[in-house]
């Protein structure tokens, strides 16, 4: 090898290549554990059974399907995204494999992206999976309520006729459900950002996984926190500080729950939507950005 | 120190993000989203668990358990537990207007025929009391329904009906069947019913006609048995000239 070509393949700063190698290890690992099978299975399970509720009313029967469907991806993937965040750094100091990879010219916030990029697509592929489940269920529901409307209003005028059919589809699928997905995965990701963040001061997966159990429950508590400090309604400083803390903090988790409301037929307006993407996309950049800077203080 | 300094970007951050999460809040109830208020009502109504759970994300699963226990509650005719766990559905979900709907409908309809028909109250005047008394609540969960769906049809076209079928109030009928029409998504028949309804109101029958006669007017598709039969029942009582009035059995 001549000095020119040794010059060609000079360390460069970042690489891409780098992490992409990072993040298709990380993938891969992770779709080979057993929890992440048993989630899956469970999440598929669940919104597939909803197909097979009592009889109710078929605007009743969409409600609660639809209901059970996206409530199960929102808690799935939020607990997939913390479950397997948790384990990424302490598994890798527990095999000895981050020595092996940060001992090669590996800058640490290179392997810190690959393995959050390795968590994100698995996120992706899984509310991918489940938003599949989610609309073939939705399908073969409104295909037989379809069928039973038409043939219980086979000698309905046709007016009648439409405005029924109208209706169950009105029930049935709305385009707002994908924006309200998108919003689920943008929440999962900044969990898995901030369960990264928490994971490089944690000595084990146990204490983080804890951890981020109370910041999910607070996180969807702090805008009434907040609410609560900024309207300066607490009666004494120490709650101030305690609300003020919590504000400071904590993400406002209650900010991405919009598929609440659009099971319910609300629209989410395109605007809406873009400001809460962004404000997803802030907390997990700066978690992120948190966790590389917390990674570099640490000693392995 | 390297502690230290996180803490203080994460506070740091904390103090950006903040003026930014309040207006993106401001802005999700402006849409109507996130119509739950958290309060210590709630809180009693829900019990420790499910108040934790309705506010972890998982409130439209918890309102859909309660809706399903409501259903079981109808099924054994256990009326004030179907109205204890109605509200508690309706507090969680106020935006489902299937909810509000199916509240109301047990109320008017169920639970005040159960009343009338109650045979452990010998005394009539109590009856009609109590059945007065879930008409009102029945009433009650469709304003409140509307409160919160103002953009949607369903529930003025509920509260037509109760007003209509338990109430006897046609003028409030046709007025909340031409606020349900006025709505975008809202069902073809809602302009004819509250014409309809209209009809029947002492001192408004020549506004009633001509709403009628607008309707015969547009084509084939509004001349329905019902409308004819109102329209010349209109016809008579005005005294509406011959040539002027609609053939009996349509064109």
């Amino acid at each position: 090898m001549n000095s020119e070509e040794i010059i060609g393949i000079r360390h460069r700063a970042f690489s891409p290549s780098r992490i992409l190698a990072i993040t298709s290890n990380t993938l891969t690992d992770l779709t080979r554990q057993k929890a992440f099978h048993v989630l899956l299975i469970f999440a598929l399970l669940l919104i597939g059974s909803s197909v097979f509720l009592a009889r109710f009313t078929f605007q009743q029967e969409f409600q609660i399907l639809k209901d059970i469907s996206l409530g199960a991806m929102s808690i799935f993937s939020s607990l997939l995204a913390i479950v397997a965040t948790a384990r990424l750094i302490p598994q890798d100091v527990e095999d000895r494999t981050v020595y092996a990879i940060l001992a090669k010219p590996v800058p640490r916030f290179e392997y810190l992206l690959g393995k959050l990029t390795g968590v994100l697509l698995l996120l992706a592929s899984s509310i991918g999976l489940m938003t599949t489940m989610f609309l073939l269920v939705l399908a073969a529901r409104e295909h037989s309520a379809l069928q039973e409307t038409a043939r219980q209003f086979a000698h309905a005028p046709r007016e009648q006729l439409e405005d029924s059919l109208r209706a169950v589809r009105a029930s049935a699928f709305n385009i707002d459900f994908l924006p309200g997905i998108a919003v689920i995965f943008l929440k999962s990701s900044l969990l898995a950002a901030l369960t990264l963040f928490v994971s490089t001061f944690a000595t084990t997966n146990i204490f983080t996984i804890v951890v981020m159990a109370f910041i999910y429950l607070i996180g969807h508590l702090q805008a009434t926190a907040r609410e609560f400090w900024l309207q300066e309604n607490a009666p004494t400083w120490m709650t101030r500080l305690f609300l003020a803390l919590v504000a400071l903090l904590f993400p406002d988790l209650q900010a991405f729950n919009l598929v609440d409301d659009v099971v319910a037929g609300a629209v989410i307006p395109f605007t809406l939507f873009i400001k809460t993407a962004e404000l997803g996309l802030f907390y997990t950049t700066i978690y992120t950005l948190l966790a590389t800077f917390a990674f570099y203080g640490k000693e392995l | 120190m390297r502690l230290a300094v996180t803490i203080g970007l994460l506070l740091a951050f904390g103090a950006i993000k903040l003026p930014i999460e309040r207006q993106l809040a401001i802005e999700h109830r402006q849409f109507h989203f996130d119509g739950t208020a958290l309060n210590l009502e709630l809180r009693e109504k829900l019990g420790q668990l499910g108040f934790v759970a309705a506010f972890s994300g998982f409130r439209s699963i918890v309102a859909d358990i309660l809706f399903i226990q409501a259903h079981v509650a109808w099924e054994r005719t256990e009326w004030g537990r179907v109205l204890f766990l109605f509200r508690q559905v309706t507090t969680l979900q106020p935006r489902a207007t299937l909810f509000w709907d199916m509240a109301a409908w047990h109320m008017a309809w169920n639970a005040s025929v159960a009343a009338i028909n109650d045979k452990s109250q010998p005394r009539q005047a109590l009856r009609i009391k109590a059945q007065r008394e879930y008409f009102a609540l029945g009433k009650d969960f469709l304003e409140r329904g509307i409160k919160n769906n103002p953009d949607r049809p369903q529930l003025y076209e509920s509260l037509a009906r109760l007003y209509k079928e338990k109430y006897n109030d046609h003028e409030h009928a046709s007025e909340f069947f031409a606020r349900a029409a006025a709505l975008p998504g809202a069902p073809s028949y809602d302009r004819r019913f509250s014409a309809y309804e209209l009809s029947y109101c002492e001192g408004r029958e020549q506004e009633a006609y001509q709403r009628l006669r607008r309707l015969y007017d547009e084509g084939e598709r509004e001349r329905l048995p019902t409308l004819i039969a109102r329209l010349k029942f209109l016809e008579d009582k005005l005294g509406v000239a011959k040539e002027r009035r609609v053939p009996a059995t349509g064109p």
